[in-house]
């Protein structure tokens, strides 16, 4: 029976059937139709693969561990700018590029031109989402693809990086950046070390390993886990609870019906280049602040290392499809097998070799498994 | 009893051709024992690296030891910390690491010592910085004494105008060889460092723009074979090496050779990776079994290949050279 309220059943022919789309469906088929389910079963195959190849290796202890999250949370902060991207139905291939270049705009004005830590720090945030936001803007009014546009960002960027760098410092590594960040608010916003007091509990009641030196072997949570986490959190609960994430839904889905039915397609294509600056800019500020120094080859191909983690999550290409919580699976699977085969001791000759075959090896069990439970074809 | 006994060598070394690659396997078995991580700098298409890789193969034969070689792919200084970390977390018996740049590494490579790893670094970097890392010793080229060195050697050539054709910009390692051979030279580092990329397409025809802005550069300074074999293409192609009193390149390949051996180059400066591979293991081999250790550092370099040495040097380019 359609479910209607009372007074409505008598004023409208009687429906049987109710709208295909209005449908109840049962929790179970839910959790199956869900873009990350290959993710998840993603993420057990890989732990399972590298509990077998390099359980004995270290890779499970605890500043193993630290090693691959770290490299998890790097790519969670630029892999869910590039999920929403993908979701919204555009890519953005300059923020690898945008990283170096916010690195530099942190360390450039800080060391040369006496610029106090934090202002460098908002100013290149700044910059960088409106450079965002001009990438955006550039593919809106011209409806050129994004692909081509933010390829000329990635040159433009990384070229001005190093442009720039030599012509007010004449070299390409800005370093010392240490003694302006010292005890300033930015550098614990992104580079302070979380909970050191649990670590040295832990260490001192043998849960881990201790250094010669009486220090635990761990001192602390980075914040970059921090912000990798808080970036997928707040990405995800945008996403799926708000409207917000019902347009981004729709303009990457079909962007004139959805801008038919008046959602802001522009303006949420715009917010989200935007959106995928600010992570590219938390990822510079994050490395510049935590080792102090500034080069113009920081970032090269981490634009690929989002998309990838976001299509290992279950992201459509083609737009409308996707989930952030999927993102951050990608880039999970994507820090394991990438630190992973290091503690293997597979011949690096052979890494990138390695590293590909899992990916696709992942990418393919992940569209099988979804394939097989939501009869997709 | 002559056959006999013929007939006994013959059987034994049968078998022991039969035994010996067992033999060879039961031996990289063992050496599991002692593993080292051997961590470069260098991006994928870099391949100066491979008389290192040879090295480190050689070294791991004679020494009976395991040595993984490690690198980021891209070259980004910021990964390379990732794998110093990685390194440390798989706990090897020695690491081997280069100091590309010392405020990126600085906490990785302090990390590994903390934990009781001992650490040599080589090639990039200097032997202050690996002192103040806490390294046991530093085994390299001092890079900007190279490039001096090489400015000099140009200066009595009368060189006045210079191009330093960098193929990779962000090492600063790169800039201190130009800053070097632009003090050698007595002039002040300015545009004359083009950034060519490692591209061989790229470089040659970045460098043959330079050339034709700048008509009166006198003076060529390749930073390696990536830089190097395209310009003397270029040189060849065009027929103008007689134009420039000193071409000189860092490090050594197969075309470096020969246009040392036709008067195309004046010179290559050659680091001898050779020793910055073996060395590093036979030291840290040592180090681990006995507890002994060279207490200074060592220099590979400075050496200056020219026509009168290159004889010797051309048989092992690109292997051992």
């Amino acid at each position: 029976m359609a479910i209607l309220p009372d007074g409505a059943a008598n004023d409208t022919p009687v429906v049987d059937i109710i709208d295909e789309r209005l449908s109840r469906q049962s929790a179970w088929r839910r959790f199956l139709a869900r873009p990350d389910l290959g993710a998840f079963a993603g993420v057990v195959l890989v732990f399972a693969f590298f509990g077998v190849t390099a359980g004995g290796t270290g890779m499970f202890a605890s500043d193993g561990v630290l090693n691959w999250l770290t490299v998890t949370a790097q790519l969670m902060i630029i892999g869910t700018g590039a999920a929403l991207l993908m979701i919204g139905g555009e890519f953005d291939l300059s923020v690898g590029s945008m990283i170096g270049f916010v690195g530099m705009m942190i360390a450039i004005p800080t060391i040369y031109f006496g610029v106090p830590i934090g202002a460098s720090v908002i100013l290149a945030f700044v910059a960088a989402m409106a450079i965002g936001a001009l990438n955006g803007f550039i593919i809106v009014r011209t409806r050129l693809p994004s692909f081509i546009v933010t390829l000329a960002s990635l040159y433009m960027l990384r070229g001005l990086t190093i442009a720039l760098s030599i012509l007010v410092t004449n070299r390409t590594t800005v370093s010392g950046l240490k003694e302006y960040s010292n005890g300033s608010f930015v550098a614990q916003l992104f580079s302070a070390k979380l909970f050191p007091g649990f670590f040295q509990w832990l260490a001192d009641n043998g849960m881990i390993n201790k250094l010669p030196n009486g220090e635990p072997v761990v001192s602390g949570v980075p914040m970059l886990i921090l912000w990798g986490l808080v970036m997928a959190v707040v990405g995800h609960i945008v996403l799926t609870k708000t409207r917000v994430g019902n347009w981004i839904f729709a303009s990457g889905g079909d962007a004139n019906a959805a801008r038919n039915v008046g959602v802001p397609v522009s303006m949420i294509k715009i917010s989200l280049f935007m959106v995928t600056a600010f992570g590219a800019a938390v990822f510079a500020a994050c490395q510049v602040l935590e080792f102090g120094s500034a080069a113009s080859d920081r970032g090269v191909l981490k634009e690929f290392e989002a998309i990838i983690a976001a299509v290992i999550g279950g992201c459509l290409l083609t737009g409308g499809y996707g989930s952030v919580i999927g993102a951050s699976l990608g880039a999970l699977i994507f820090g394991v097998v990438q630190m992973g085969i290091l503690f293997t001791g597979a011949p690096s000759d052979w890494f990138q070799v390695f590293l590909g075959a899992m990916l696709l090896t992942a990418v393919l069990f992940n569209s099988s498994i979804r394939r097989r439970v939501t009869g997709e074809r | 009893m002559k056959t006999g006994l013929t007939g006994l060598i013959r059987r034994s070394l049968l078998a022991v051709a039969l035994a010996s690659p067992f033999a060879g396997l039961a031996i990289t078995a063992h050496a599991a024992g002692e593993r080292f991580v051997f961590v470069s700098h260098s991006p994928d298409s870099d391949t100066w690296w491979n008389v290192i890789k040879n090295a480190l193969k050689d070294a791991e034969h004679d020494l009976g030891v395991t040595v993984q070689y490690r690198n980021p792919p891209t070259g980004d200084i910021a990964d390379m910390a990732r794998i110093i970390e990685q390194a440390t977390a798989s706990n090897p018996s020695g690491i081997v690491t280069t100091i590309s740049d010392f405020n990126v590494l600085q906490s990785a490579i302090k990390g590994a010592i903390a934990k009781g790893i001992p650490v040599i670094t080589v090639n990039s970097g200097t032997a202050e910085q690996s002192k103040k890392l806490g390294a046991l010793m530093h085994i390299g080229q001092p890079e900007y004494d190279a490039g001096k060195g090489a400015g000099e050697r140009a200066k009595a050539a009368g060189v006045t105008k210079f191009l330093c054709v960098n193929h990779f910009i962000n090492d600063s390692a790169s800039v201190e060889r130009c800053q070097g051979y632009a003090d050698g030279l007595g002039v002040k580092l300015g545009d004359q460092m083009l950034d060519s990329g490692i591209d061989p397409t790229g470089v040659y025809n970045k460098v043959k723009a330079y050339l034709s802005v700048h008509p009166d550069t006198d003076g060529i300074l390749t930073l390696g074979p990536n830089s190097a074999d395209p310009v003397i293409k270029l040189l060849r192609d065009t027929g103008s090496a007689s134009k420039f009193k000193s071409f000189i390149s860092f490090d050594l390949d197969g075309d470096i050779s020969q246009a040392i051996k036709d008067g195309l180059m004046s010179a290559a400066i050659d680091q001898q990776p050779y020793l910055q591979g073996y060395l590093t293991i036979t030291f840290l081999t040592l180090y681990v079994r006995y507890g002994v250790i060279p207490p200074n550092n060592v220099n590979t370099g400075p050496g200056f290949i020219t026509k009168d040495n290159i004889a010797m040097v051309e048989k092992l380019a690109g292997k051992y050279r």
